[in-house]
């Protein structure tokens, strides 16, 4: 069955509707690219799954757990981890307790949880800044803190939110490695909202293409790269459809 | 344990709350006016009402000033206090912890308390004569001429706040800086003097409020103390950021008080105006009419 | 993925160079050693009643330390524990002649479970609305207590003297007893929160008060933690509420549970250093004496002396160094 399955979601604020009527699928293993112009609605749609916002209509399922009702740490605690579009590291505490806190979820013993920690700081290659506050840290290190923040909480599906936004366009490959090594070392399910069409395309297994909080299109990249309403929803930004070959972000 | 009281009292009630609240509406204005700039709640507001309330009285007790012509002294006395404090304290610990945002104020309010105290000692200060006393008879009950004097004036001074944000271009500046400040400050709108224009005027708020409140309660150290926690009551249920929506939650608290003062007992106005606060910050945290 | 010994031996200093043995340990034992000896030393019962305040005020401080510097939940109204703790152990004994001791442990149940009351609404309010909340509290409790009879009202409750002893908690003719109860009760709370700080405990505090969205993100219930802390700390206050009405042997509204503790108590964290161990004890090792030298100096304006600097010293501290005392020592550390 699939891992998460978002049936016909709709979240409004006020007069406008983020979400409307959103749904698809991932299924384990999978790699969905969530992707649209600005204000599409893809945040939101992560700020529903992950329970911060509650829907005005439809539900969320994780396998045979329904999601919506619950609290953020809930669902966290149910295996869904995730990072945020405007960074949130824990500022006054160091690189090290950043990870620390997440992994005492499993390992209640600072020593056992200062361990595991490590080692996810060290998948995302943050392990030499163990003491630094994390507040000092550039956009790239946070995101790759908020990376092993996420991981540490052992979920099976992680919602990536902004992968490569403000970050070095030379770190990038390294990013992408992380991710699918996400994938194939740690066997998690990836949904990731992204800007740069490279990069989505490049890592996706599907995309899910949102436009005025609506799914216009839920295919693998490279018929979703040719699906007329998604070009013409990035109007005037039209990009090639072989993965990988596009004009960048 | 509830009183029924006959309908003159109940009538007069009625009115002394909503007289009360049209100063806790320009009170609560004041407040309402920083925190949609910036987020932070001025916890030294009642001690601005008081600083206020003492100017007016000391410029009877000297100069035998009435109240009336006190408030314009008042008022500036208070925008530049207010003006003061943004620039020495609030410029500071803005985007600052939360920690600092809180007893930057509260401590100047302690401060501040504990100077009128040193300065003025305790004791309880009066206008005694002033040019506007005696009751008046409204509806057929007696209600004083001051409460009315000072309710009207601060409706007046509701009313040109509310001009002065809505048709100047001073007043879109700073509705502008409140809604967004970067945006605000990418069209070209200096947000520093916003911020402190914004201290100032929600200070001055209190101190034309405190000129009129001097001509009929007394003025001691901590009186500013007691409206204060009406006022935090009233911008929460009007709504943090909203204008109009302090005149609504003003005369809406000083009803409450007058009546469940009336219709339960004295000491439990605080214990109903607190339900109320805790009712809407929990139902509603955006107030009636709040944006946050 | 087996980690290098550069990274592993960084994160073994993970605690603060201040508590590298050695040094730490000795320092800790003067300072132990110091407050044994002090009352043989300084016979007074002046320094004596000074050495009692600092240790009661200091341990109220590190109690409202836990809730609002480690957890971030800043209350303006803690007062409401102390007077809880003292009118419920003092009401036991007067009414229904309850053990002293007994009516502490109750004292305690109450404070907490009022704290839960308060918590569990309130919790769900942002920083200032719930200062704003604290601060009503305190107001409508006070209030109460005027007001309320059974308890004594405004006219306060004496508290019959009992003939010196340890059961009785009353000691007359030598008041060294008080002392050393009150320098253990703040060394229990002080150890306390050195366990908080090692533990998932304290980590999950300082998470919810870094970032509550983040923190939940890992999986942190916010409302249940913060519960926890406010129980901790209301549990402590109460205590030293009880402590003071055998200390002092009345109590009213007034000296239980007015705004200025409120504040004192916030000051002297405040200034002292939030979220760390040693700053509630600084604070009032340096402010208590400070506000006794001012009431001797300004007698009957003493108290809005003593305010003035304390409002001053607040908003200073808060504009200018929010970390406090020791927070500033430690940052220069690089800790």
């Amino acid at each position: 069955m699939a891992l998460l399955a978002v049936e016909g979601i709709t979240k409004r604020f006020g007069g406008v509707v983020a979400n409307h009527n959103i749904s698809f699928a991932v299924q384990p293993g999978e790699i969905v690219g969530l992707i649209g112009p600005n204000g599409a609605g893809k945040s939101t749609l992560f700020e529903v799954i992950t329970g911060y916002y509650p829907p005005d209509e439809g539900d969320v399922w994780f396998e045979t757990q329904r999601l919506v009702g619950r609290r953020p740490d809930q669902v966290n605690r149910l295996g869904i981890g995730r990072t945020f579009q405007k960074l949130r590291p824990f500022r006054n505490m160091t690189v090290l307790e950043n990870v620390m806190v997440a992994a005492m979820q499993h390992r209640a013993d600072p020593a056992g949880a200062r361990q595991e920690a490590l080692r996810y700081l060290e998948f995302v290659e943050l392990a030499d800044k163990g003491d630094r506050y994390a507040g000092h840290l550039n956009t790239g290190e946070r995101k790759r803190l908020e990376l092993a923040r996420a991981m540490a909480t052992r979920p099976r599906l992680l919602l990536l939110d902004e992968v490569t936004g403000g970050v070095d366009q030379r770190t990038i490959p390294t990013l992408l490695q992380l991710i699918a090594r996400l994938r194939r070392d740690q066997g998690l399910t990836l949904v990731v909202i992204e800007h740069n069409m490279r990069v989505i395309m490049s890592i996706s297994d599907r995309i899910v293409a949102l436009h005025l909080g609506k799914v216009i299109a839920d295919g693998p990249p490279s018929a979703v790269g040719k699906d007329r309403r998604v070009i013409e929803a990035y109007l005037g930004e039209a990009f090639a459809t072989p993965a990988g070959a596009g004009p960048g972000a | 344990m509830f009183n029924v009281p006959s309908a003159d009292v109940l009538l007069q009630g009625v009115l002394n709350g909503l007289l009360m609240g049209c100063l806790y509406a320009l009170i609560a204005a004041g407040l309402s006016l920083i925190f949609g700039l910036m987020e932070i709640v001025n916890f030294a507001h009642g001690e601005f009402l008081m600083l206020g309330m003492y100017t007016t009285f000391w410029m009877y007790a000297l100069f035998a000033l009435d109240p009336l012509l006190s408030v314009p002294i008042s008022a500036a006395a208070l925008f530049l206090l207010g003006w003061l404090t943004h620039k020495g304290i609030i410029r500071r610990i803005l985007g600052g912890p939360m920690l600092a945002q809180i007893f930057a104020t509260f401590g100047l309010g302690i401060f501040l308390r504990a100077a009128a105290q040193f300065l003025w000692t305790p004791d309880f200060r009066q206008v005694g004569r002033a040019w506007i006393q005696g009751p008046v008879r409204i509806l057929g009950v007696s209600v004083g001429l001051p409460q009315v004097v000072a309710s009207g004036a601060c409706l007046v001074a509701f009313g040109l706040l509310y001009l002065f944000i809505t048709k100047t271009e001073t007043g879109a500046a700073l509705e502008a800086t409140a809604q967004d400040r970067e945006a605000a400050a990418l069209m070209g709108i200096n947000t520093e003097r916003m911020f402190a224009l914004g201290w100032g005027i929600g200070a001055a708020c209190v101190g034309v409020a405190g000129a009129f409140l001097a001509s009929f309660f007394y003025v001691f150290p901590y009186v500013g103390w007691l409206f204060a926690l009406m006022a935090y009551v009233t911008v929460a249920l009007g709504g943090f950021g909203s204008i109009p929506g302090s005149l609504v939650a003003g005369l809406l608290i000083g009803l409450i008080e007058v009546l469940s003062g009336l219709l339960i007992a004295p000491a439990f106005k605080y214990a109903a105006v607190f339900a109320v606060y805790l009712a809407v910050v929990l139902i509603r945290p955006q107030g009636l009419f709040g944006k946050f | 993925m087996a980690g290098t010994t550069g990274p592993v031996e960084r994160a073994d200093a993970e605690a603060p160079a201040s508590r590298r043995p050695g040094w730490g340990a000795v320092l800790l034992a003067a300072l132990l050693g110091a407050v044994l000896v002090f009352p043989w030393v300084f016979r007074l019962p002046y320094h004596r009643d000074v050495a009692i305040k600092i240790f009661l005020y200091a341990m109220l401080a590190q109690a409202w330390n836990i809730l609002a510097g480690y957890c971030g939940q800043i209350s303006l109204g803690h007062a409401v524990f102390f007077g809880t703790g003292a009118y419920t152990s003092t009401v036991l004994q007067m009414r229904w002649g309850w053990n002293p001791w007994l009516g502490l442990v109750a004292g305690i149940v109450v404070a907490v479970a009022l704290s839960q009351v308060i918590g569990y609404p309130c919790f769900r309010l942002r920083g200032h609305y719930f200062a704003i909340a604290t601060i009503a509290i305190g107001e409508i409790v006070q209030t109460v207590g005027i007001n309320w009879e059974f308890i004594g009202g405004a006219r306060g409750l004496t508290m019959p003297l009992r003939k010196d002893s340890l059961l009785a908690f009353q000691f007359h003719a030598s008041k060294y007893p008080y002392y050393y109860i009150m320098a253990g009760l703040l060394a229990l709370c002080m150890l306390v929160s050195w366990r908080i700080e090692r533990t998932r405990l304290g980590y999950y505090f300082r998470a919810i008060r870094e970032d509550p969205a983040a923190a939940q993100s890992v999986g942190i219930s916010i409302t249940k933690y913060k519960l926890i802390a406010i129980a901790i700390s209301a549990a402590f206050v109460a205590a030293g509420g009880t402590f003071y009405a055998q200390y002092v042997l009345y109590l009213d509204p007034d000296s239980v549970l007015p705004l200025s503790l409120s504040i004192l108590v916030c000051l002297l964290a405040v200034v002292g250093g939030t979220g760390t161990l040693w700053g509630p004890l600084v604070g009032a090792a340096l402010l208590i004496p400070l506000s006794e030298f001012t009431r001797i100096q300004f007698g009957g304006t003493g108290g809005a002396v003593d305010l003035l600097i304390y409002g001053a010293l607040l908003t200073s501290v808060a504009v200018f160094q929010p970390a406090g005392l020791v927070g500033m020592v430690q940052r220069w550390r690089g800790r």
